[in-house]
């Protein structure tokens, strides 16, 4: 299964049918700058499509993480607690955000295939 | 169409663009935030080398006239009329009420002529100002063909006194005129990052030739905005709009400092500028806010607006800049707070997204100045 991709510039990576990676994709962290902090959700809440799930901030702003689907979090990286910079070094590797359990894996099907997202984001 | 919005630029915007810089719309001007280097790196070459900031957005006023220094006097609660000759001071323009218009640089050129350097987006209002208390007796130009170039950091002094010899003999505040590989350029040793460093008025004709000069050391680098914030809040530099406003006064700013002596109650040249009743009393009694620094717990940022409660969840404050301080590595905020609570024990708490952080008051600056005084 490839990974997929959201207007909101995070990575939807399919692990198994309803079980997937979440993160910000490498032209989201550019546009973000250094990050200073990333605050995650808990572990057991549960996200719906287009909700803010996660706040990261850079020297200069907070942006929101907004959900690309809907689930439980079943895990998260804390790793980000306390070395948020991993995400401005390997964004789509190992800085992710979240894995998700979906409760609609038909979600996935509105999201971008990577032709698509770089073409998004030429626009 | 929208009129009177039209986005100026400065004379080094295409060096800007070319170095790959992030051009954001500010004061009116297109300005770049930050360079491929990124808010972080950028902010530490500043602290480590030296950073070169193109400020030219700032205004560049003169003010001449057989009055000039004890005009501008009606305006500021700052000794003027003792300023020495290329000798630089801080001062504030005030308003009736006390409040703080704007925040300057002010240096003596001689010849009843003073050079004043103010803020991008108060330019035209203080330009206004002055016109209209002082356009009878004294002279007044607002530049609008010159640049402005900061270099700051521990390398400036030997980057540019190697074009220059003669800055060495600069102490922090004072000002010369000179040629850089004969440019005619004026430079004030000072700046807005709390390091050692001069600001640099150029023609805007020759300003990208200076740029490359200057740039052509390995020791600098281009610095954008968002560095140049980052580094004056580590510095606890009052910026305008934030810890300065107009329904503020100097006093419930923290800036004591700034008030000479001999403006002061009983003194001399006791007021006599606008708000002074206000301020003096104020200098004398205390004023009910004042500015400090906060330093969060834990990594979270703490940011403008966020309020400031007490532990039983009352408001007694609130963040005027905050942000994250790269030489620190943690958050650093600058808040207005009631005065009772700035010596008080008791805890108190930023509010960010509705979870409640402890904040400790510190002293301001969070990083030691490195000023050159000699």
């Amino acid at each position: 299964m490839s990974i997929k991709y959201s207007e909101d510039h995070e990575w939807v990576d399919a692990k198994e049918d309803d079980l997937v990676v979440i993160g910000i994709t490498d032209f989201a962290q550019e546009q973000l700058g250094d990050l200073v902090y990333v605050e995650l959700p808990e572990v057991g809440d549960e996200c719906t499509k287009g909700e803010n799930i996660s706040v990261i901030e850079s020297v200069k702003a907070a942006s929101d993480l907004v959900a690309p689907v809907s689930g439980s979090i079943i895990e998260v990286n804390s790793r980000l607690e306390d070395e948020p910079e991993i995400v401005t070094e390997d964004s789509m590797g190992e800085g992710w955000f979240i894995k998700v359990k979906l409760s609609d894996p038909a979600e996935l099907d509105e999201l971008m295939d990577e032709e698509a997202y770089n073409s998004f984001i030429e626009e | 169409m929208s009129v009177g919005s039209e986005i100026r630029t400065t004379p080094f915007h295409k060096m800007h663009v070319d170095a790959g810089a992030k051009m954001v719309p500010f004061a009116g001007y297109e300005m770049p935030v930050s360079y491929p280097l990124g808010i972080k790196k950028e902010h530490n070459h500043t602290r480590e080398r030296a950073g070169l900031f193109d400020v030219s957005h700032m205004g560049q006023i003169r003010l001449s006239g057989e009055q000039a220094m004890s005009a501008l006097e009606s305006l500021v609660p700052v000794d003027i009329i003792d300023l020495p000759l290329m000798k630089t001071r801080y001062a504030l323009f005030t308003s009736e009420n006390g409040g703080v218009l704007d925040d300057l640089m002010v240096t003596n050129l001689g010849d009843n002529t003073l050079f004043l350097v103010v803020n991008a987006a108060c330019k035209h209002a203080d330009y206004e100002h002055l016109q209209h208390h002082l356009g009878a007796s004294c002279e007044l130009e607002l530049y609008d063909d010159l640049a402005l170039l900061a270099l700051q950091g521990p390398k400036a002094s030997s980057v540019l006194s190697a074009l220059a010899p003669e800055v060495e003999e600069m102490t922090f505040m004072t000002a010369m005129q000179l040629m850089i590989n004969n440019i005619d350029c004026f430079v004030t040793r000072s700046g807005y990052t709390g390091e050692d460093g001069f600001e640099i008025s150029v023609s805007a004709q020759d300003a990208e030739n200076l740029a490359d000069i200057l740039l052509s050391s390995d020791e600098v680098e281009w610095i954008g905005l968002g560095a140049r914030d980052s580094l004056r809040l580590e510095a606890g530099l009052s910026l305008y709009g934030h810890e300065l406003d107009s329904s503020h006064s100097p006093v419930e700013s923290s800036l004591n400092w700034a008030l000479s002596k001999v403006r002061r109650l009983g003194k001399e040249r006791e007021g006599n500028y606008l708000g002074d009743n206000i301020i003096l009393d104020q200098l004398e009694n205390g004023s009910d806010t004042k500015v400090v620094g906060l330093l969060p717990e834990g990594r979270m940022p703490v940011r403008d607006g966020a309020i400031i409660q007490d532990e039983n969840g009352n408001q007694v404050g609130y963040v005027t800049s905050g942000g994250f301080g790269p030489t620190l590595n943690q958050p650093i905020s600058i808040a207005r707070l009631e005065t009772k609570f700035t010596n008080s024990q008791s805890k108190i708490f930023a509010l960010v997204r509705e979870k409640k952080i402890a904040v400790e008051i510190v002293k301001l600056p969070f990083v030691k100045h490195n000023y050159y005084r000699g």
